[in-house]
């Protein structure tokens, strides 16, 4: 390069070219290594997030050997149980355990229990159906088919299949392999398991088992690893954090409207109590949530145990109720929303405010039709952040007092509840190895709920910035 | 606020600070109805403040405090009992840059008689379309009035912000340097229409450009600056109205040598 200004000149400060051109491969030199960095921590940040869905994915899939009283292949003709009719169903109880059939029976049966066997199932199934010619015997004089019939037309097929899948099978897990072994050394697991157990038990089976599948997400929890769902804490964590965003959202959003629009920055004293309430902001976003979870347990377990139980609404029960995890979490999610909105409100240009304001517009009407849309999409940034640390965390719904064993799933804000962090850090605890399946399984149901409530939001935020752009 | 006289405002006495400095000292001017009045003078002079002063939209800036008499029709602006809100729509401003509304063309124009309470599809309808016709952009846009209105040219941008501001039917237009951000020929469609605004409204402008002030013009306010060392090395500067006339005759025979070496280019 041709040098344009003459640095023959002592003063100047330019190095002459070779220098320059040293100078410079040095300084494009630097460049490159702090890029290679930046790229680094990127590979790095992916490895671990790959690491996390392979450790996840490879527990929660996975061939398990299982020990059955009656296998499951020999239940109906065909094999496949959970597509049969409830004739066939029926008949499949009653050639393998007459009386538990007549137990289905009784359970829906008019006549007190001590009388069922000796009465006429025209009494007994007064109101049902009884089939033709068998309303003078007793349920002990039936022969199988007579049996059968009378099953098939009076237990509903829910319940058949259930009791099949429950009780009649009996599956018992002896133990599970990760996903990779399963598929790469089945030969090898099922030598294990021949020789590992095939000596002391009957009927062992080795299957391939997704522990995430439709009935884990809509069955409530059970002791049973088999038969639990997650459905309990999927809607304990659904109804935290519906009420925690219905809670946060206004009053985050009102805080961060005072603070930039009417903190009076003319009045000296205003604007110090406006400073000071926001530096407090700041340093509440950074307490660690067990300190929340106290608060949460004084002010909402406790103290306002009457609004939180739901006593004033004629609700039973004490304090540790979904209400009082919300009210939490929304206390623990504030601090971000309202810091995100101010940022976002802040950001708003100056000169639409003056646009409006020039039109003859009022404080709140500037605010409400300008300010308030201008700042949504960050605004809802901010309230994503907040709903995503209220989904994962789970010291302070520990400290307010989930139940970690609850078999009925919460139906309204006064119910008492476990949500999904709490319970997978329940099911990892426990002894068989078969719940860290279960929890794997139900880790995935956690992250994919989070990447939906995200996405309902990151919609939302793109909605309305399509708006502003038009 | 009746608008009565020749005059629309009458400024007596008017100093204004920013905190404790002194931003513009002891303005005196009187603003004719239905004239568009120039506000000319080098960076830092006070023009822009003045012209924010005549709807108080130095209200909005922190720290800033008036004291004078500023008149509009007779009407002191700056007493307790006048609300700033009322004063801004019936005294309207167009700023410097352009600033549509992130909403349509149509929602833009609709957004002032919509903060008054006007909710009527086919009266909004019927104001959005003269309003457009008003700043010469019907043409250009009636066929996509749902258009964004920052999708717009800079030119067009800133005859839709006239647009919404006459929409709230101003008696005023106040506009700061309206075309400093514009091509020549969006510069040339602006000033025609403000000639064609003056005969409804009363126009004061802000303006850099001295061929501007003369082309459009019907009296010309050139401000300038005073200067005051302090102790301790520092300057104090604030700006004072220096000369006021007719546009023609202030650039043809101005009355102070300071003017004369300002419209010749000498400073500014």
């Amino acid at each position: 390069m041709a040098t344009v200004i003459d640095s023959s000149d002592n003063k100047s400060f330019m190095p002459d070219e070779a220098a320059f051109k040293r100078g410079l491969a040095g300084r494009q030199t630097r460049g490159r290594v702090w890029q290679i960095f930046f790229v680094a921590s990127i590979v790095i940040a992916l490895l671990a997030l790959l690491a996390l869905f392979f450790n996840v994915v490879n527990s929660s899939f996975g061939l398990v050997a299982s020990t059955f009283q009656v296998d499951p292949d020999s239940i109906v003709e065909g094999g496949d149980f959970a597509a049969a009719s409830t004739e066939e169903l029926a008949a499949a109880i009653v050639r393998l355990r007459e009386n538990p059939a007549k137990v289905l029976v009784r359970d829906i049966s008019a006549v007190p229990t001590n009388e069922f066997t000796t009465r006429p199932l025209n009494d007994v199934l007064a109101g049902r159906t009884v089939p033709e010619g068998l309303g003078e015997l007793t349920i002990n004089e039936l022969t199988p088919e007579q049996l059968t019939s009378v099953v098939a037309a009076n237990v509903s097929r829910d319940v058949l299949l259930t009791y099949i899948a429950d009780d009649l099978v009996g599956e018992d897990v002896l133990e599970t392999f990760p996903l990779i072994d399963s598929l790469f050394n089945r030969g090898t697991i099922e030598a294990f398991v021949l020789e590992e157990f095939g000596g002391e038990e009957e009927n062992i089976e080795v299957y391939f088992r997704s522990w995430l599948r439709p009935s884990f997400i809509v069955t409530k929890q059970s002791s049973d690893p088999i038969a639990t769902g997650v459905s309990t804490a999927l809607l304990g964590t659904v109804w935290i954090v519906g009420i925690t965003v219905l809670v946060a959202f206004p009053i985050g959003v009102g805080a961060a409207i005072y603070l930039e629009e009417y903190s009076t920055p003319n009045n000296k004293w205003a604007n110090r109590f406006a400073r000071l309430v926001e530096t407090n902001i700041r340093n509440l976003a950074g307490v660690p949530s067990i300190i929340y979870g106290l608060l949460g347990l004084a002010i909402f377990v406790r103290a306002l145990v009457d609004i939180t139980s739901g006593s004033f609404l004629g609700f039973e029960g004490n304090g540790r109720t979904i209400l009082s995890a919300s009210l939490t979490m929304a206390l623990l999610v504030l601090p971000v929303i309202i810091i995100n909105a101010q940022e976002a409100i802040r950001a708003v240009p100056p000169s639409i405010r003056e646009a409006s304001y020039g039109l003859g517009a009022t404080k709140w009407q500037t605010i409400w039709r300008q300010v308030l849309p201008a700042g949504m999409p960050g605004i809802l940034t901010g309230t994503i952040l907040g709903m995503s640390r209220a989904i994962g965390e789970t010291a302070p719904l520990v400290v307010i007092g989930a139940s970690t064993a609850i078999f009925v799933d919460p139906n309204g804000p006064f119910s008492s509840f476990t949500a999904l962090p709490i319970q997978i850090y329940q099911w990892t605890a426990r002894p068989q190895p078969e719940f860290r399946a279960v929890a794997a399984a139900a880790i995935i149901v956690l992250l994919v709920l989070l990447l939906l409530l995200n996405a309902t939001a990151i919609f939302l935020r793109q909605y309305f910035r399509r708006k502003l752009q038009g | 606020m009746t608008q009565n006289g020749a005059y629309a405002f009458e400024l007596k006495d008017v100093n204004i600070y920013y905190g404790t400095k002194l931003a513009v000292k002891d303005v005196n001017i009187t603003i004719p109805n239905q004239k568009i009045t120039a506000f000319i003078g080098p960076s830092g002079c006070g023009k822009s403040t003045v012209l924010r002063a005549l709807n108080r939209m130095n209200d909005l800036i922190i720290g800033a405090r008036l004291d004078g008499d500023v008149r509009f029709g007779g009407q002191n602006l700056y007493e307790p009992t006048v609300d700033p809100v009322e004063v801004r729509r019936r005294i309207g401003m167009v700023f410097q840059k352009p600033n549509p509304f992130p909403k349509s063309i149509y929602d833009n124009i609709a957004y002032g008689p919509r903060l008054l309470g006007v909710r009527a599809k086919s009266m909004l309808d019927d104001i959005v379309e003269s309003c457009l016709k008003g700043s010469y952009l019907w043409d250009e846009v009636k066929g996509d009035l749902k258009k964004s209105g920052l999708a717009l040219s800079g030119g067009q941008q800133q005859r839709l912000c006239i647009a919404r501001t006459i929409a709230v039917e101003p008696e005023v237009i106040l506009m700061d340097e309206p075309c400093s951000a514009l091509d020549p020929i969006a510069t040339q469609a602006i000033e025609e229409l403000m000639r064609d605004l003056v005969k409804q409204y009363t126009i004061v402008i802000v303006t850099h450009n001295m061929q501007q002030a003369q082309r459009v013009s019907d009296f010309t306010a050139f401000y300038s600056i005073r200067k005051e060392a302090e102790s301790g090395g520092k300057e104090n500067r604030w700006g004072i109205l220096a000369e006021y006339a007719p546009t023609e005759r202030l650039f043809s025979n101005p009355a102070s040598e300071e003017t004369e070496r300002y419209i010749r280019g000498e400073f500014g």
